[in-house]
């Protein structure tokens, strides 16, 4: 009651600080916070929104670091669209990449889950053991790692020559194979989605399972009609994350070709031509539209997923 | 349509852990079963067992004499409602009540005939399209129940499934499956802590300990003649007065006990041992603040309930053991009053130390 009044009295008297200016008041009152906050608020002004504007306007010039940037006005944006044979090299690789990695992904991960969820001995230190590829997935080392174990003399085309006097080609020199061997390498890092599905799966009541068992569902009915629909928020959730990162993937494929995109082209992911454009020519204008362009991308592609998500994701609440 | 179960020294081991010791059981077909008995006892674990849900450890379970211990759950002609509902929450109530029909490969027309029978039964006709968030509780429970239905089992078993419900839901859903019962005339068990549901539905009870049974019977038996201490104290409301007593050595016939400092002369001898504590139990509606029959001497009332049709009295005997007694209709006792009580004599009991029924 001593509270209530209290708040009763704090309402009562906003006219001194409506003199000085609702917002000016706000901020007065909630300084402290704000001070707490400033570490956070410089990094999102000075290190993300600001970048982020200041390419949405290099993206409309010509700008080579040395000379001031030049307006060009949408000409980059023609260009890369109707004139520009690696952005759609780039496109179908990156594209490629996406389609093929993402499902195989999500598809192995909840496999995983699904065997971790049978309730297995060590199941902490299993888990600790399959989500280590996802930290160190997409580092450098990893990538190093990954070249060395593909290579025409790799340690793969090793294993299999002894094993099966099979003679492997080379994964990653071979632009049949390269793109495929940066899927797999993506596929490896299925932790995250993983333990992500494995939270999902646990999160079903067993009971549902009894229910279903009752009504004579075998083991792949009960997967396909109870535990696929009420996992799809979790699919829905791992599907946009997984996409999102598909998109903007580049560290494999930058050390994996060293940087080239090769061998032709074939593993010339989009991020990896931006950085070209930017970082080897010096194109920023150019490549700030790139950076745009895929921006577009994934955020059409997220709004897709979310308005065709009311069609096939089952939420509960 | 119904069918009869046997349960042949049923055991259940979790690891080494036993928690069901040997059950004996035999369920008449188209009986009304309830199983009751306090947490933990393994009401649930046994029907489990029944519907296959969980493995048997040792001994036979039997449907119509035949063996099913290993026979899955959708092949032994049962259904089950759990105290969740357990409803599928992305189906339909029509696709929650036609899932084990589609799964069993039923034709459309059948399954259609089939829910809309079941829908009828249970009035749930207008819901059918609705997903079961869009349920209230009384409305799930009766889905749940349907799902059941559909499937035209020949035994019914149900885990607590009122027990989600609010006090005026359950009694009216009580009656209802009770009209089910006789309309359908299936075999069913029903599991339940609530010792009223018990007496109001059961065809038989079973009351549990422990994973052992304590007795099995007819509603009315088990509230006239309990086996032991353990189903008097758990059959009846309010609970049976437990008072100590013990033997008159006087006495060489063994039929008189000394309770709260009264010398009390049973009906029939007592099969108890010389200097064995024994417990005495009456229940509260068969104590009479009167002085005519055999007298417990008198008391001195603690607190008085006045229910309007029924008035509780919790009271205290002369050396100070508690002793509810129920008087029917409404009745000028206060608090600090002294009152006689007496009861009659066919209407006691007597425990031995451990629990056994000794007169
Ligand atoms: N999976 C399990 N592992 C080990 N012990 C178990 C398991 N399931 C049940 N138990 C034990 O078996 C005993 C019986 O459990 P059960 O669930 O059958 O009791 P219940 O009579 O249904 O109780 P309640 O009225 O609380 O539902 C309990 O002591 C419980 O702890
Ligand atoms: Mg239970």
């Amino acid at each position: 009651m001593a509270l209530h009044s209290e708040i009763l009295s704090k309402e009562s008297r906003p006219a001194a600080l409506r003199s000085r200016g609702a917002f000016g008041g706000v901020l007065e009152r909630n300084a402290a916070g704000y001070v707490f906050l400033l570490p956070w608020l410089l990094g999102f002004f000075g290190l993300t929104l600001g970048p982020a504007l200041a390419s949405l306007y290099l993206s409309f010039t010509n700008y080579d670091l040395l000379q001031s940037p030049d307006w060009v006005g949408a000409a980059n944006y023609v260009r890369i669209l109707t004139d520009d044979p690696k952005f759609s090299a780039a496109m179908q690789v990156t594209f490629t990449y996406v389609i093929l990695s993402v499902p195989l992904k999500l598809a192995f991960a909840l496999a995983v889950a699904m065997a971790f969820n049978r309730g297995i001995k060590g199941l902490t230190l299993y888990r600790a053991i399959f989500y280590l590829p996802s930290l160190l997935g997409s580092s450098v080392a990893i990538a190093v790692l990954w070249r060395q174990l593909f290579a025409s003399d790799g340690l793969i085309n090793m294993a299999l020559w002894q094993l099966f006097g099979f003679e492997g080609p080379s994964w990653i020199s071979n632009p049949d194979y390269a793109l495929y061997t940066l899927v797999m390498l993506s596929i490896w890092q299925f932790g995250s989605p993983m333990i992500i599905f494995l939270a999902g799966l646990r999160q079903i009541p067993t009971d549902m399972y009894e229910a279903a068992q009752m009504d004579g569902a075998g083991k792949a009915r009960q997967f396909f009609k109870i535990t696929l629909p009420l996992l799809t928020p979790v699919i829905f959730f791992n599907g946009v994350i997984q996409t999102i990162e598909a998109f903007k993937a580049f560290t494999p494929a930058f050390i994996i070709s060293e940087g080239t995109g090769g061998p032709i082209n074939s593993t010339l992911f989009y991020t990896l031509y931006l950085y070209q454009e930017a970082f080897g020519f010096f194109r920023m204008g150019y490549a700030s539209a790139l950076a745009w362009i895929l921006v577009i991308i994934i955020s059409l592609f997220t709004a897709f997923s979310f308005l065709g998500a009311r069609y096939w994701v089952h939420y509960d609440d | 349509m119904a069918s009869g179960i046997t349960l042949e020294k049923i055991q259940k081991r979790y690891g080494a852990l036993p928690v069901i010791h040997g059950v004996d059981l035999k369920i008449e077909p188209g009986e009304f079963t309830v199983f009751v008995g306090p947490s933990g006892c393994g009401k649930s674990t046994l029907l489990r067992m029944i519907a296959g849900l969980e493995e048997i450890s040792g001994g036979e379970l039997r449907i119509d004499g035949e063996r099913v211990n290993e026979t899955a759950p959708s092949k032994r002609g049962i259904a089950m409602v759990f105290q969740s509902y357990a409803l599928y929450p992305h189906m339909s109530v029509y696709k929650n009540l036609s899932f084990g029909l589609e799964t069993a490969g039923m034709k459309k027309p059948e399954v259609d005939a089939r829910v809309k029978k079941a829908a009828d039964i249970l009035q749930i006709g207008p819901l059918l399209q609705r997903k079961p968030k869009a349920l209230s509780g009384g409305q799930r429970q009766r889905v749940a129940i349907g799902r059941a239905i559909v499937r035209e089992p020949r035994i019914f078993l149900f885990d607590e499934p009122l027990s989600n419900l609010d006090a005026e839901l359950r009694v009216q859903m009580r009656v209802e499956l009770s009209k089910l019962h006789q309309q359908l005339g299936s075999t069913m068990i029903y599991v339940t802590h609530d010792q009223v549901e018990a007496m109001t539905m059961a065809d038989k009870i079973v009351v549990l300990r422990d994973g052992r049974i304590m007795q099995a019977g007819r509603p009315l038996d088990l509230y006239n003649d309990p086996a032991n201490q353990f189903v008097a104290g758990f059959i009846g409301s309010p609970k049976m007065n437990f008072l100590s007593a013990k033997l008159d050595e006087t006495d060489a016939s063994h039929r008189t006990i000394e309770i709260a400092g009264q010398r009390i002369e049973l009906q029939k001898p007592l099969a108890a041992r010389e200097g064995e504590p024994l417990t005495f139990g009456l229940r509260p509606e068969h104590i009479q603040p009167q002085d005519n029959a055999l007298s417990l001497g008198s008391a001195s009332v603690q607190l008085v309930e006045h229910l309007g049709g029924s008035t509780v009295v919790y009271a205290s005997t002369q050396d100070g053991q508690p002793a509810t007694v129920l008087l029917e209709g409404q009745r000028p006792i206060r608090i600090g009053e002294t009152i006689p009580l007496s009861f009659h004599p066919s209407k006691s009991h007597v425990f031995g130390q451990d629990g056994r029924r000794v007169c």
